[in-house]
C-alpha cells in the first residue's frame, strides 16, 4: 500500500477551518489564503533531493498529524508559568501568544508614541483590515517554500506593528510565543507583520518557547517592511521544547536608506530550519544579519540565509557562528546575489562553527553570486574545535581544564551576544548559554 | 630543600627527543638564566615544566618543593605557584583580561586555602600592579591579548605575574620582539618582583635582557643538555664569542 499524501489532513484541515473559523474573515484574505493553499498543495512537503532542503529531513514532519493549535480549546495560562521564559527586567511592551494565540491577559502593553500600532493580527483584522491588507503577505513569498504557504493558508494570530511616518519607538517590543503541552501534537503559525514607514524606528525581539517538553510544531513567518530612512532592531531568540519542531522564516524588505539589524539566537528544538531571506530595494541601505546556534544531543538546526542587493550603494554584514555538542547537527547555508547593476555593493559573508564532540557534524555552505562587476564582496567559512593552545594558556594560570573549555566556548558565542542592544535579552541569553556550560559559576566570573 | 630540581629530564615533541637528560637546580631567592642557541630546548624545558600536553616525557624527575611537578595538572602547578611567561601568549577574544585574572588569581587563593577576592579588593591590587607595567586602565577592559602589540602581550604576562605572585617564575623569551623601551619596563617589573622566597628564570637567546635582569647563575643549554654554568659573566662572554665555542667544549 502507498504511503497516504501527507497533504491530505492539511487540506481536511483548511476546508474546515475555511468553513469555521475564518468565515467572518475580509474576501482578499480568504483569497490570499486559498492560493497559498492550492501553493502548497502544489509544492508538496520538500524532500532531500530538494536543493534548499538537501541538508535537513522533514519527512518526521510531514508523516505527524500535527492538529491545527486554533482549535485547541482555550489559552488561560497562569502567569507565572511564563517566568521562566521572559525576559528578566524587561522595559517594555508585551504581547503574549499562547499556542499561537494572542493572550491579551498575559500581554502589557506600554505607552507608545501617538499612531504607532501594536496589537495581534487577529484584532487589527478584525477591527481595521485596511491597514493590513497593503502589507500581508507582500513580503513573503508562497512559491518559494512550502511551510511558508502553509503558514499564509493558516495564519490567523501573531504580532502587527505598524511605525507611521517619523515615529521613533524608544522601548523593545516583545513577542513571545509559548507552547503548552497537548493530548496531540499541535501545529500553530505565528505570522508576524513589521511595517516601517519612512524614517520609523522600532526594536523588536521575537521569543518562541516550549513550556512543558510536548511534541509540537511552530511554522512561524514574520514579514519586515522597512521604508526610507526607517531602523529596525530585530531579534529572535529560539528556545523551543526538546521534542518540538520549529520552521520559521523572515522576510525583510529595505527602501533607501534604511538599516536593519538582525540577530537570530537558535538554541531548542530537535528539528529547526530558520530562514531569513532579505531584499534591498533601493540604494543606500545597510544590513547586518547575525545569528547564533547552539545546540546538542540529536537537535537538527537548519539556517538558511539570503541577502539580495538589488540595487546599487548598499551593505550588508553578515555573521552567523555555531556551536554543536553531542551529536548534534548543524546547517549554514548563506547565499549573498549581487544581481547585475547593483554596483558599489558591499558585502561580507562569515560563518564560523565550533565542534564539541567528534559526533556532532555541521554543514556550512557559504556562497556569493556576484552579477556586478565594481563591488566589493567577500565570503569565509571555518569549522574546527576549542584552540588547545588556549585551554593551556588558561589552565598555566590555575583555571581547571573543564572551566577553560567553558570559557571558551562562552568567549565565541560572545561576539555575538554582545550584539544585541536589549539589555534585558542580552542577560538572558547569557545566562541560557552559561547554563548549559560545565562549571558555570566558575566561567560566570571569568566574563 | 631545594624549589626547583631537575634531574636527567628527557623529552620530545612528536618524534624528536629534545631534552636528552637536563640538570638544574633552582634555590628561592635566585635568578637563573638558561640560554643557548634556537633549537638548543629553551623553550621545550619551560613548556615541560609549565605541562604543556604535546611535550612527552620520557624519563628523569622534577621536584618543585619536594613534590613530583610532572604528575602534577598544569593547573594545579600554577595553583602551587608555578609561573609561566609565553614566548607566544595567545588571543582570546570575548575573554575579558580583568576578569579572566581575577578567576585566575581566585583558583590559586581558593587552593592555598585563602578567601576570594571581590572586584573591589581586585581592583586594589590590579590597579598597583598596572603602574609598575606602564599600562593603563582600558587595557583590563580589552580582550584576553586580543589584538595587542608584541610589547603589550609581553608586559600583559608579566602584568599576571605580579597579580599571580608566583615561587618560581620562568620568562620564555621574553625578551624577544621587545624595543629597548619596552624591555626597560618589563624587567623592571621582573626586578620589583625579585624576593627572597621566589625564584626566576629566564630563558633566553641573547644576552640583552640580563642587563637588566641580573642574573645569579648562568646556564647554557646545547642540544638538549646544560653543558656550561657559571655567574654572570658567562653571559657576557657569550655575547662575545657566541655559542660555537661551547658547543665545540661540550662536543670535546
Amino acid at each position: 500500500m502507498p504511503d497516504a499524501d501527507p497533504r491530505e489532513p492539511y487540506r481536511s484541515d483548511f476546508d474546515r477551518l475555511e468553513r469555521e473559523l475564518f468565515a467572518g474573515d475580509p474576501p482578499w484574505l480568504m483569497k490570499t489564503r486559498r492560493d497559498a493553499f492550492a501553493k502548497f498543495g502544489a509544492l508538496g512537503f520538500p524532500t532531500l533531493k530538494h536543493e534548499m532542503w538537501k541538508y535537513t529531513n522533514v519527512a518526521p514532519l510531514a508523516r505527524t498529524r500535527f492538529t491545527p493549535a486554533a482549535e485547541i480549546p482555550g489559552n488561560g495560562l497562569a502567569p507565572e508559568k511564563l517566568d521562566p521564559v521572559v525576559f528578566g527586567k524587561f522595559e517594555g511592551s508585551e504581547l503574549v501568544f499562547v499556542n499561537g494565540r494572542f493572550s491579551r491577559a498575559l500581554s502589557s502593553i506600554r505607552s507608545l508614541p501617538q499612531g504607532v500600532g501594536v496589537m495581534s493580527l487577529a484584532d487589527a483584522l478584525r477591527e481595521d483590515p485596511r491597514a493590513v491588507e497593503p502589507f500581508l503577505a507582500r513580503t513573503a513569498p508562497v512559491d518559494a517554500n512550502p511551510f511558508t504557504a502553509l503558514n499564509t493558508a493558516f495564519l490567523q494570530d501573531g504580532a502587527f506593528i505598524h511605525v507611521p511616518e517619523g515615529k521613533v519607538v524608544e522601548d523593545p517590543i516583545h513577542l513571545l510565543f509559548v507552547s503548552t503541552a497537548q493530548p496531540q501534537p499541535a501545529v500553530a503559525y505565528p505570522r508576524n507583520l513589521i511595517v516601517l514607514e519612512a524614517g520609523g524606528q522600532l526594536t523588536v525581539t521575537e521569543s518562541y518557547a516550549g513550556l512543558d517538553g510536548g511534541v509540537y510544531l511552530t511554522n512561524a513567518v514574520t514579514e519586515a517592511v522597512v521604508g526610507e530612512n526607517a531602523a529596525l532592531d530585530h531579534y529572535k531568540l529560539q528556545r523551543e521544547g526538546e521534542r518540538a519542531s520549529h520552521i520559521a522564516t523572515l522576510e525583510i524588505e529595505q527602501a533607501r536608506a534604511s538599516t536593519v539589524s538582525d540577530t537570530s539566537i537558535a538554541l531548542g528544538g530537535a528539528l529547526v530550519r530558520n530562514e531569513v531571506n532579505q531584499r534591498f530595494l533601493a540604494e543606500g541601505g545597510e544590513l547586518s544579519m547575525n545569528g547564533l546556534f547552539s545546540v546538542t544531543g540529536t537537535q537538527h538546526t537548519d539556517t538558511h540565509t539570503r541577502i539580495e542587493h538589488l540595487t546599487p550603494h548598499c551593505t550588508s554584514r553578515e555573521l552567523y557562528k555555531g556551536i554543536l555538542d553531542g551529536r548534534a547537527r548543524g546547517v549554514f547555508y548563506g547565499n549573498i546575489i549581487v544581481h547585475k547593476g547593483a554596483q558599489k555593493t558591499n558585502a561580507v559573508q562569515t560563518n564560523k562553527n565550533l565542534l564539541l564532540s567528534r559526533e556532532a557534524l555541521v554543514d556550512s555552505i557559504p556562497g556569493l553570486q556576484i552579477l556586478a562587476n565594481d563591488v566589493k564582496c567577500r565570503h569565509g567559512s571555518t569549522t574546527g574545535q576549542i584552540d588547545e593552545d588556549s585551554v593551556f594558556y588558561l589552565r598555566s594560570r590555575g583555571i581547571d581544564s573543564d572551566t577553560a573549555r567553558s570559557i571558551l566556548t562562552y568567549a565565541f558565542a560572545r561576539e555575538i551576544i554582545d550584539l544585541i542592544r536589549v539589555p534585558a535579552m542580552r542577560a538572558t541569553l547569557g545566562v541560557l548559554l552559561l547554563s548549559r556550560l560545565p562549571n558555570s559559576e566558575a566561567v560566570r566570573e571569568a566574563l | 630543600m631545594a624549589l626547583l630540581e631537575v634531574k636527567g629530564l628527557r623529552a620530545k615533541v612528536g618524534d624528536k627527543e629534545i631534552l636528552k637528560g637536563v640538570d638544574l637546580t633552582v634555590n628561592r631567592g635566585e635568578v637563573h638564566a638558561i640560554m643557548g642557541p634556537n633549537g638548543s630546548g629553551k623553550s621545550t624545558l619551560a613548556n615541560v615544566l609549565a605541562g604543556r600536553l604535546n611535550y612527552e616525557v620520557l624519563g628523569g624527575q622534577v621536584l618543585y618543593e619536594g613534590k613530583d611537578l610532572l604528575a602534577m595538572k598544569p593547573e594545579l602547578r600554577a595553583r602551587e605557584g608555578l609561573f609561566l611567561a609565553f614566548q607566544y601568549p595567545v588571543e582570546i577574544p570575548g575573554v575579558g583580561n580583568a576578569y579572566f585574572l581575577k578567576s585566575a588569581l581566585n583558583s590559586i587563593r581558593r587552593h592555598r586555602g585563602q578567601e576570594e577576592l571581590d572586584a573591589m579588593d581586585f581592583m586594589g591590587i590590579v590597579t598597583e600592579k598596572m603602574k609598575l607595567l606602564g599600562l593603563d586602565e582600558a587595557f583590563l577592559g580589552r580582550s584576553l591579548n586580543d589584538g595587542f602589540s608584541g610589547g603589550e602581550k609581553k608586559r600583559n604576562e608579566i602584568f599576571q605575574m605580579a597579580v599571580l605572585e608566583p615561587r618560581l617564575a620562568i620568562l620564555d623569551e621574553t625578551d624577544s620582539g621587545l624595543d629597548i623601551d619596552a624591555l626597560k619596563i618589563v624587567a623592571s617589573g621582573v626586578n620589583t618582583m625579585r624576593a627572597k622566597d621566589r625564584a626566576i628564570v629566564v630563558v633566553t637567546h641573547y644576552q640583552r635582557i640580563l642587563n637588566y635582569i641580573v642574573p645569579d647563575f648562568v646556564h647554557v643549554l646545547v642540544n638538549g643538555r646544560i653543558v656550561k654554568s657559571g655567574g654572570r659573566e658567562l653571559a657576557l662572554e657569550l655575547e662575545k664569542r657566541g655559542y660555537g665555542w661551547v658547543e665545540e667544549s661540550a662536543v670535546s
